[in-house]
């Protein structure tokens, strides 16, 4: 196969970015799109030029670090797959493509399609965990989980946290990695003592890093690699709600200042 | 170089609770005097670095990764074993540390897995507490499974994502850290170099990967939790930036470099389906509990698999190995696998697979129980092959996987310098020559949660505190080392890329201390790696520059390493001369095929040590006893 690349290129943060072009030949359909971007980067480092910066680790489609959109769409055109695990069998000979960063403002260019997500992070660090001690638990089973909530949590939990429900929506809303990270320590007991402040916090630290908000565009959903649901949007709302009006925040800061 | 392992006496089952009660404390106030940095944030990397803030300790915390849930352990799919016989059916601690000790064909330290094993349990309570969603019965009870080289369900899982979630609960355990103070985590930094002053490890040197930047770290203590070194074969299951570079400038540093010819070599890998290939994907293990491997008989039988009739298959796991059949430990079935293909009994377009079938079982348990226990798995085998293996048996095949050698160290997780430590992966001590399915995990999380936080603790309240900062002449001459090497990367401006370089290593690597290894095609490697480092050092073509993300520099400067490392695991491989796990030398093994022990003459850990560039390096011996489990010839007939 042979097709026609556009990629965005940028030198650093802020500066000027514009596409460049470059003719990909000797394409077999079972490379997965990043073979394929390494086979271009050969090109032109022998060429002379600079390879085209990209992220990847795993190539297997679960470590989240691979992202870009693809004609348009975060991860390219199919459902449910990582860019990593696109291959270019879901192309047509002689296709042109246009591959580029996210684009959000909380996810500034680092260079060509990397982009900082480290505004996730924190959004983690504002509450996404269960305040216990390392190092000592109770009993594991002494902890029972419904079965229908241990694996309503873990649809939750498969958020891979690669970014491409920000780049798909609109307003660069990253609703749905937070609410997917809420509802997951929603649904399990060990989860409950802090799922109100959680909520509270999380969404807060969403606010402040420049995100945009929620409008139900869905766009969010449709472009998950993991088939993450927008119910779990909802259900954070709710919490949201439900922590607001029972005074959740007050009584933190209260006892904060104790 | 002095190995002393400071296992401690006494009864093993009561050796740690000596180890621990004869540590040292250092006083909750003082704690938060020392400063420990932490190298890796995967699930050993971020559950000590958690842990050890939660004590109290200042810990700096480095990762490469954008963040600190994209460690490899999240590619981990099949589970984590613990000895908790939830199911009754004959578990115990004592079990799981004697099939440990037996998987790892009797060449691990019987003390440190009998510790791993005791940990077992308490990874599970905490990874409860924290929220992980393990895979739990109607009841609410947690479930389990079974895996290659177990006779009993001892294994934890969460889908086919255990590794996934086992990181993002450590990775959350250490963001609440980073929110408390605790612990500063540094994001996109590449650690270059270990500083050792006055006999002790007193910091590192760090790549900031954005800016370019390049600078010292001190601390009172260096923890490594950097992983595996699988891609020196260049296509392996290991996500694509795994590499040897931490502990390898370590080792040039005076730490030593234990049996690192002991890479596994996983069963079940998607086959290689073109030259352009960057890597391979590892379907798991746990497949194999309802997946029935085969190949036709026949060879070069090119009939779709199900056309090939019940009587022209040869099931030949079960058939070898009856008691454990398609459950047989990975050196086993990996073997098994490269011998039928090699026979031509291969199939798939380029006859380099066997098949892994689920006929049976969905028979049996129906299409909706196999897609409870495996769908993910099936979706991303569907992705890369386009075949849908609810349709068609999927093909696998073996692929360099983990690595169990990695830097020596002693019962405390210390390296030979003090106040260095090597945790999870990028030690050697718990698996031996060969590492048991839902057990690296285990390691990474014993080590990181409960080991290193005491016996770094241990090593502070003795240890004299650091006093040198990145001023220092030590921390000078690191950096200015650093900036060298990558100012000689950057000018050799040559007409070859460093894939090129890394590829074809990988692919001589492979060929001769791969599945199976002989003299002579071990020394061959010995003398053609020197040859492709002079070339590669002539003639590689890193473009870019040094003040910007670059990612052909942080490449070359892996391959580089991997270019002197896999000398050393070349040189392992031909001085034992004896089969043992994943170590398979043609010239040691019985009438049968199977790998043919020489407990007499290397029932030892081999310690390397770095005498300079050009120079051979020094064999040392741990001698290994095995008091609790005899030595005995593996048989899982």
């Amino acid at each position: 196969m042979k097709l026609t690349l556009n990629v965005w290129r940028q030198a650093a943060r802020g500066a000027a970015g514009d596409f460049e072009r470059h003719e990909a030949g000797n394409i077999s359909p079972d490379m997965s799109f990043l073979d394929m971007l390494d086979l271009v980067n050969e090109k032109i480092t022998c060429g002379g030029g600079e390879p085209i910066a990209f992220e990847h680790d795993c190539r297997e489609g679960i470590c989240g670090s691979c992202g870009m959109m693809i004609n348009g769409i975060p991860h390219g055109p199919n459902k449910l797959t990582t860019a990593c695990q696109l291959h270019m069998r879901s192309f047509a000979d002689g296709d042109e493509l246009w591959v580029e960063p996210w684009r959000a403002d909380a996810f500034p260019v680092l260079r060509d399609l990397v982009v900082d997500r480290t505004p996730f992070d924190r959004i983690i660090e504002a509450g996404g965990y269960i305040s216990v001690r390392t190092g000592s638990a109770p009993e594991a089973n002494a902890t029972l989980v419904r079965k229908p909530d241990a694996d309503k949590a873990f649809d939750a939990a498969a958020c891979i946290g690669c970014g491409a429900c920000v780049a798909a929506c609109p307003n660069a809303s990253a609703m749905l990695f937070t609410a997917a990270k809420a509802a997951h320590l929603s649904y399990l007991p060990q989860g409950q003592a802090e799922r109100g402040s959680r909520a509270l916090s999380m969404v807060t630290a969403h606010d402040e890093e420049g995100f945009g908000n929620c409008t139900n565009h869905g766009a969010c959903q449709e472009a998950c690699p993991k088939g993450i649901s927008v119910r779990y949007i909802a259900r954070l709302n709710r919490d949201l709600v439900r922590a607001v009006l029972s005074g959740v925040g007050m009584d933190q800061e209260s006892s904060a200042g104790e | 170089m002095e190995l002393n392992p400071r296992v401690p006496e006494g009864p093993i089952a009561e050796k740690w609770s000596r180890r621990r009660f004869e540590m040292k404390l250092v006083n909750p106030a003082n704690k938060r005097k020392y400063e420990v940095i932490v190298v890796g944030t995967g699930l050993a990397g971020a559950s000590a670095a958690a842990t050890m803030g939660e004590l109290g300790y200042r810990v700096r915390a480095f990762t490469f990764h954008d963040s600190a849930r994209r460690a490899h352990s999240i590619a981990a799919q099949g589970g984590i074993n613990a000895a908790k016989n939830y199911q009754a059916d004959g578990d115990s601690i004592q079990r799981l540390f004697k099939d440990t000790v037996k998987g790892g064909d009797f060449r691990s330290r019987e003390a440190n897995v009998y510790r791993l094993a005791e940990l077992s349990l308490n990874i599970i309570d905490q990874a409860v507490a924290q929220g992980v969603p393990f895979a739990r019965e109607y009841g609410g009870h947690l479930a389990n499974r079974s895996f290659g080289g177990a006779q009993v369900s001892r294994t934890f899982y969460a889908r086919g994502q255990t590794g996934q979630q086992l990181l993002l609960g450590a990775y959350q355990a250490l963001e609440r850290q980073v929110a408390a103070g605790t612990v500063k985590l540094h994001t996109r930094a590449e650690m270059l170099d270990v500083v050792v002053a006055g006999g002790r490890a007193r910091g590192i040197v760090i790549r900031d990967l954005v800016s370019g930047k390049i600078e010292g770290v001190a601390a009172d203590a260096v923890v490594l939790a950097t992983g595996g070194y699988a891609n020196a074969f260049f296509l392996s299951t290991n996500a694509k930036a795994c590499n040897v570079t931490a502990i390898w400038r370590a080792h040039r540093r005076g730490a030593g470099f234990a049996n690192p010819c002991f890479t596994q070599i996983h069963p079940t890998c998607i086959p290689l389906s073109g030259e352009y290939q960057s890597k391979l994907t590892l379907m798991s293990e746990s497949l194999r509990n309802d997946g029935r491997i085969w190949v036709p008989k026949k060879k070069g039988d090119d009939r779709r698999p199900s056309e090939i009739p019940e009587e022209e298959r040869d099931y030949y796991l079960e058939r070898m190995y009856p008691s454990f059949g398609n459950l047989s430990p990975r050196d086993i079935a990996s073997r098994r696998a490269k011998e039928m293909v090699d026979a031509g009994h291969g199939v798939g377009p380029l006859r380099n697979g066997v098949y892994l079938d689920f006929r049976d079982v969905i028979e049996r348990a129906g299409r909706r129980t196999v897609s409870d226990r495996y769908e993910n798995l099936f979706a991303m085998y569907e992705k890369i092959t386009g075949e849908d293996p609810f349709e068609v048996p999927m093909r696998i095949y073996p692929a360099p996987h983990y690595t169990m050698g990695g830097l020596w160290v002693d019962y405390d997780l210390m390296t030979t310098i003090p106040g260095l430590f090597a945790i999870g992966e990028a030690n050697f001590s718990d698996h031996g020559a060969n590492r048991l399915g839902a057990s690296a995990l285990m390691q990474g999380l014993a080590d990181g949660y409960f080991v290193a936080p005491l016996t770094v603790g241990n090593y502070l309240a003795d240890a004299p505190r650091s006093g040198t900062g990145p001023d220092d002449g030590s921390f000078r001459a690191a950096v200015g080392e650093v900036e060298a090497l990558q100012d000689r990367l950057l000018s050799v401006n040559g007409s070859r890329t460093v894939d090129s370089y890394h590829q074809e290593l990988g692919r001589l690597m492979w060929d001769q201390c791969g599945m199976s290894r002989n003299e002579a095609g071990l020394r061959e490697a010995v003398g053609r790696i020197p040859e492709l480092r002079e070339e590669f050092w002539k003639n590689v073509r890193v473009p870019g520059s040094a003040g910007t993300l670059n990612q052909s520099l942080e490449k070359a400067g892996r391959v580089a390493d991997f270019l002197e490392f896999a000398e050393v695991i070349c040189r392992d491989a031909l001085a034992r001369n004896e089969s043992c796990g994943a170590h398979y030398r043609e010239e040691h093994t019985t009438e049968d095929g199977e790998a043919r022990r020489d407990d007499d003459n290397f029932a030892h850990a081999a310690v390397w040590e770095w005498r300079g560039s050009g120079t051979e390096p020094l064999r040392h011996t741990e001698p290994l006893d095995f008091a609790e489990v005899p030595l005995a010839r593996r048989s899982y007939k």
